[in-house]
């Protein structure tokens, strides 16, 4: 009678021990997740990939370049930045191609719509510039297709 | 993926880092990753987006697929085009969220809380194409102004949601009405609290089409929130930019509607087509109504090389507006000869519709896949660049891939 009785209470006791003590492994585990979140990253990322940004970052060109905004480094860069990349990005700017009078309507009809002010003398820098780095480049009616990465189909 | 060891300090920070709030997360970034913008977060985490998908411009988001990221025939988020105007907002609290029904033509002035939308009026699924006006813009000759989309502007999900018509009824239309015009959540990109950045909308008769929507889900969940969670008004067919984003007032106008992005030369070609790079005048553009005939091959992704002997199997999908696509031919001798596909048709009205062909080469070489469909009116895609308006709008030009038979 007591052995049978004793025979379930000892078979609950293990597997109480049991559940208890992988209850403390996981929160232990938790708790060491929660602190070292990269822990979690099953991707190797070594440190020496990461530079510094801290300093000199903002001005750093690099094969003609501004690194920071991806624009061409030229004469009047500084005031397309100052001036073009309030409100929206540079890739905006860079992904277009416009004539000096193209450019010069655009910044009409953003000081007509959307708030952009007065460039003053300004103006004619920037709009150089971009007609200059970014000035149309024809393209026909059909343009052969370009940067085909080759690849065997299975 | 470099970029994504750019956002791994983000996922923390989550939503709550979102767009336009320009956090401080780290000093440090990857080498070799050119950064969107400084301090803003990733958008391929943020939005849920694949690493193959293309960021055009990063204030305001503007994101593009390739053409064989789009194979799927319901195309999921991470496949999905991000159009933006404005700023995504912030901080939207779906149950102090309401949607205003006004204007000169609406009998009386109603607010309904998404509640009360989802439990009134009967809900419907339709899957609709929804492609970007100014989807193939970067072809255009003399350059168009604008985001420079390719050809992955484009997708047809699943949305779910209540019909416009049925909450205009309820509110009551008169007989003036001419045009409904949506109001929405977004911010401006200047900080000005008074501009909306975009407020379009369609006229009366299509807001009354029963695929015309009122919706809060997208492919069976929330609508994502850069795809204009809780509520968003879709017009399939349409430029995508008549489906308004995060949606909390309506008007039902007496006149077209006069938002911003409903004049000038947004969304408008000119009523008489033109010369290219010709100076149009506000009064000779029109508003675009339906999206042109158009199809995209999906499968292979170009630059596939295959053994002379065996046959390519094509596939892809094929829409047209408002119509259906009657019938989808491929060429391989850059349009001399056109060879019928097999044709779909689509699961429901403004449903893209999927095509699929084997392909036979004669011999080796260098070879262009060109796709063209036809429209029930007759019309098909040109192969060369239609007619070159200010935006650059309505590329339907055909779709072409290519192959290496070795």
């Amino acid at each position: 009678m007591s052995e049978d009785f004793q025979k379930p209470i000892r078979r609950l006791v293990r597997i109480l021990a049991t559940f208890f003590t992988l209850s403390i492994l996981l929160a232990g585990g938790l708790i060491y997740f929660q602190n070292n979140p990269e822990k979690l990253s099953f991707q190797k990322e070594p440190a020496e990939e990461l530079i510094d940004i801290s300093e000199g970052y903002y001005d750093k060109i690099e094969n003609g370049i501004h690194v920071e905004t991806g624009f061409v480094a030229d004469e009047g860069m500084e005031q397309v930045i100052q001036n073009c990349t309030n409100c929206h990005s540079a890739r905006l700017v860079t992904q277009n191609r416009m004539s000096q009078e193209g450019w010069e309507a655009t910044i009409r009809w953003m000081q007509e719509t959307q708030n952009l002010w007065d460039l003053g003398p300004n103006e004619e820098i920037i709009t150089t510039y971009l007609a200059k780095n970014y000035g149309p480049i024809a393209k026909g009616r059909r343009q052969n297709l370009e940067n085909i990465e080759w690849y065997t189909l299975k | 993926m470099k970029r994504r060891d750019f956002s791994k300090n983000l996922s923390w920070a989550g939503i709550a880092g979102l767009i336009g709030v320009p956090a401080v997360f780290s000093r440090k970034m990857a080498d070799g990753y050119v950064p969107l913008a400084l301090q803003d977060p990733d958008p391929f985490s943020l939005f849920d987006k694949d690493p193959e998908m293309t960021v055009l411009n990063d204030r305001p988001w503007n994101m593009e697929a390739k053409a064989h990221l789009l194979n799927d025939s319901i195309t999921p988020n991470k496949y999905m085009f991000v159009r933006n105007n404005g700023k995504v907002p912030q901080n939207v609290h779906i149950e102090n969220w309401t949607l205003t029904i006004d204007g000169e033509s609406a009998k009386t002035k109603k607010t309904y809380t998404l509640q009360q939308l989802k439990s009134r009026f009967k809900q419907y699924t339709y899957q609709l194409t929804l492609e970007c006006g100014g989807n193939g813009r970067s072809e255009f000759d003399p350059p168009a102004k604008g985001n420079q989309w390719t050809v992955g502007a484009v997708s047809c999900a699943k949305w779910t949601g209540v019909r416009l018509r049925d909450v205009l009824n309820d509110v009551g239309i008169e007989d003036s009405a001419v045009y409904i015009g949506y109001h929405s959540a977004d911010t401006h990109l200047s900080g000005d609290p008074n501009k909306e950045p975009i407020s379009r909308g369609v006229p009366i008769k299509k807001a009354l089409q029963n695929e015309t929507l009122l919706a809060f889900q997208m492919n069976g969940n929330d609508i994502p929130l850069v795809h204009g969670y809780p509520l968003r008004l879709v017009c399939g067919g349409w430029p995508a930019s008549t489906s308004g984003k995060w949606v909390n007032r309506l008007s039902i106008r007496d006149k077209v509607h006069d938002g911003p992005k409903m004049g000038g030369s947004s969304y408008r070609v000119p009523c008489e087509t033109i010369a290219p790079g010709t100076k149009v005048d506000d009064q000779n553009m029109c508003i675009i109504e339906s999206m042109p005939v158009k199809s995209l091959i999906t499968f292979p992704k170009t630059g596939a090389i295959v053994p002379l002997g065996k046959k390519l199997s094509i596939n892809g999908h094929a829409w047209a507006g408002e119509l259906e696509v009657t019938k989808m031919e491929y060429s391989i001798d850059f349009g001399s000869t056109w060879t019928p596909c097999k044709l779909n048709p689509p699961v429901n009205r403004l449903a893209w519709q999927q095509f699929e062909a084997e392909v036979a080469f004669p011999k080796k070489g260098y070879y262009e896949v060109w796709g063209r469909a036809t429209d029930s009116k007759g019309k098909s895609q040109p192969m060369v660049l239609p007619g070159w308006n200010p935006k650059g709008y309505l590329n339907n030009a055909c779709h072409r891939i290519a192959i290496k038979v070795v």
